[in-house]
């Protein structure tokens, strides 16, 4: 089984939590031509963790380290779910029995029809991907996220 | 290698035999032709005679910044402008600017000085030195580049400014010895590397001299590291001569004082007492040969201790640690005593940690807060909160171990904080006392 098509890339930038600087890592994608299909943003009082899933990642990356931002590059997993009331509980809850440690996950509302989408980083990625498609869920390949 | 062996290798008990004559000469040379001294000294009764010991250095009283400005600007001179060959003075930037004068004897002393602490840390006539200190009223270009021509070095007198022409310089024409402060060493290995040289490949550096403001071990090591070479601390004040009073040997442990021309003590600078040798207090200058402006007890206001144990070197002179803060920039927190070099320690011990961080001070109501400001990296980056959070905590923690007090730390975006070319400002202190 090819477990790489299930990565996703994602990138995330430290930003000082100060007026402006959000706006400033938006603009670099923008000068890129990069699209954002999915963020998060983890703040502190005094900073921030911006997490992105972008079409193009390898140049969000290059983009943003060129202009000095503190990057990191990294891999999550998409999983869809049925957009309706205890969709997201049932998720959960084979996420629960299979034992697999999250460290943190956010969505990704209009992605498709009838469904919305969860971004989870796991401790374990490879194993969280073996046990999630034998447990039927809906993963979704990174190429997914390439297209608009 | 010894510049002046004899002068170098006396054993103490004649070398201090030495320094009580020539104290004896200097305060009845500073009697007869500084009015000043002569109102001092008839005030507090001291004669030649009345320095039996060294010890009888402490019956005269001290002098600070403040008498040289109380003289501004010629007042302390021994000599007649004529026979003053240069004059060297402060940026006044906090006042009057303290003023000094040398004789050619002095210029002559001085590069001797200066010499001696070069050879001591191995540079040789074969050296190509880099100076990148300012040439101008502030004594470090000038002193440095007279005493490396004396040894007979090959200078390239950079002066300070624009680094990338320094790091062009410095590889083109292959310079062996960088002499700056430690804080720009470390700017130009940074700007070398953002520039696309390596300054460990592409530099032929092998000893940098730094000096001017005080720096950690951590720091030495990060700079030796980041340019490939052996980098020795040095000492010197304007007030009683410039670069020169002290230097290290190759075995850097502590600067090797010149006590055939200077007299070296450590007071509490509290009282004003002697302290017992390795004990952290005040140092304190007497010059014992200086012509133009003889200089007694100046209080430097630098933080040490001395060791008078021969060194491995062989040299008997007594040995001065690096300075660890000052009194003035002494920072007094909550009640608490605490030196911008502990915090410097306490960072560079953080595998990671760039070198630029600031210490904020403010008063929030009655209570005094600490934020030191670090930029953050790829390596102090972590995508997880949780590991990000015990990062900082970490830095937390092993700063309230070693100054007794909170302090918060905030990461910072690269490049937020000012780089500076000559000292660096690392401590800003906001409250209204």
């Amino acid at each position: 089984m090819d477990k790489q098509q299930y990565k996703i890339t994602q990138i995330s930038v430290f930003i000082e939590n100060k007026k402006g600087r959000f706006y400033n890592v938006t603009r670099v994608l923008k000068e890129a031509g990069v699209n954002i299909r999915a963020m998060s943003l983890a703040d502190t009082m005094d900073f921030g963790i911006l997490r992105f899933v972008m079409d193009k990642p390898d140049a969000a990356y290059r983009a943003l380290i060129d202009n000095d931002f503190i990057v990191k590059k990294n891999h999550v997993l998409a999983v869809g779910v049925e957009d309706r009331c205890g969709g997201l509980s049932e998720l959960l809850k084979t996420i629960s029995d299979l034992d697999l440690n999250i460290e943190y996950m956010y969505t990704f509302v209009n992605a498709l029809e009838g469904k919305a989408v969860m971004l989870f980083k796991f401790e374990d990625i490879d194993t969280a991907i073996e046990k999630l498609l034998n447990a039927g869920a809906d993963l979704l390949k990174e190429e997914y996220f390439r297209k608009i | 290698m010894l510049w002046d062996k004899e002068r170098e290798t006396l054993p103490r008990k004649e070398l201090e035999n030495l320094q009580v004559e020539l104290l004896r000469e200097n305060i009845d040379y500073a009697y007869r032709n500084v009015p000043y001294y002569k109102k001092v000294f008839d005030e507090n009764g001291i004669t030649p005679a009345a320095i039996k010991s060294i010890e009888d250095i402490r019956k005269l009283p001290f002098m600070t910044k403040d008498d040289f400005r109380d003289n501004y600007p010629f007042g302390l001179f021994a000599k007649p402008l004529k026979e003053i060959a240069r004059i060297h003075s402060s940026s006044g930037t906090t006042g009057k600017p303290t003023v000094v004068g040398y004789t050619k004897r002095d210029l002559d002393t001085w590069s001797d000085l200066v010499a001696r602490i070069a050879a001591a840390c191995g540079v040789t006539d074969d050296d190509i030195v880099h100076i990148a200190f300012g040439y101008g009223l502030f004594t470090g270009g000038f002193g440095l580049h007279y005493g490396l021509e004396k040894l007979g070095a090959t200078i390239v007198p950079a002066s300070s400014g624009n680094t990338k022409r320094q790091i062009m310089l410095i590889k083109d024409y292959g310079a062996t010895v960088l002499v700056c402060t430690p804080s720009y060493a470390l700017h130009i290995a940074e700007v070398a590397r953002e520039n696309g040289v390596d300054p460990k490949k592409e530099f032929r550096l092998r000893i940098g001299m730094f000096g001017a403001e005080p720096w950690s071990e951590q720091m030495r090591k990060r700079i030796e590291d980041e340019l490939n070479i052996k980098a020795y601390d040095n000492y010197g004040l304007s007030e009683v001569m410039g670069p020169g009073v002290s230097g290290e040997c190759e075995y850097q442990c502590g600067m090797h004082i010149s006590e055939d021309h200077f007299i070296a003590e450590i007071i509490d600078p509290a009282t004003g007492e002697p302290l017992k040798e390795g004990e952290y207090g005040e140092l304190v200058i007497t010059t014992l040969t200086k012509e133009a402006l003889p200089v007694f007890r100046y209080r430097t206001r630098d933080i040490t201790k001395l060791t008078k144990e021969t060194c491995k070197c062989g040299r008997t002179t007594a040995r001065m640690d690096k300075p660890i803060g000052r009194t003035d920039d002494m920072l007094i927190i909550r009640g608490v005593n605490v030196f911008p070099s502990q915090i410097e320690e306490v960072l560079f011990n953080i595998e990671g940690v760039s070198p630029h961080y600031q210490i904020i001070v403010d008063r929030k109501g009655a209570l005094d807060t600490a934020t030191v400001m670090v930029e953050a990296n790829a390596n102090l980056f972590f995508d997880e909160m949780k590991k990000q959070k015990q990062l900082l905590d970490r830095i937390n923690y092993e700063l309230k171990t070693t100054l007794g007090i909170d302090v918060d730390v905030k990461l910072v975006e690269p490049h937020s904080i000012e780089r500076s070319m000559g000292k660096a400002k690392r401590v800003i202190d906001k409250r209204k006392l």
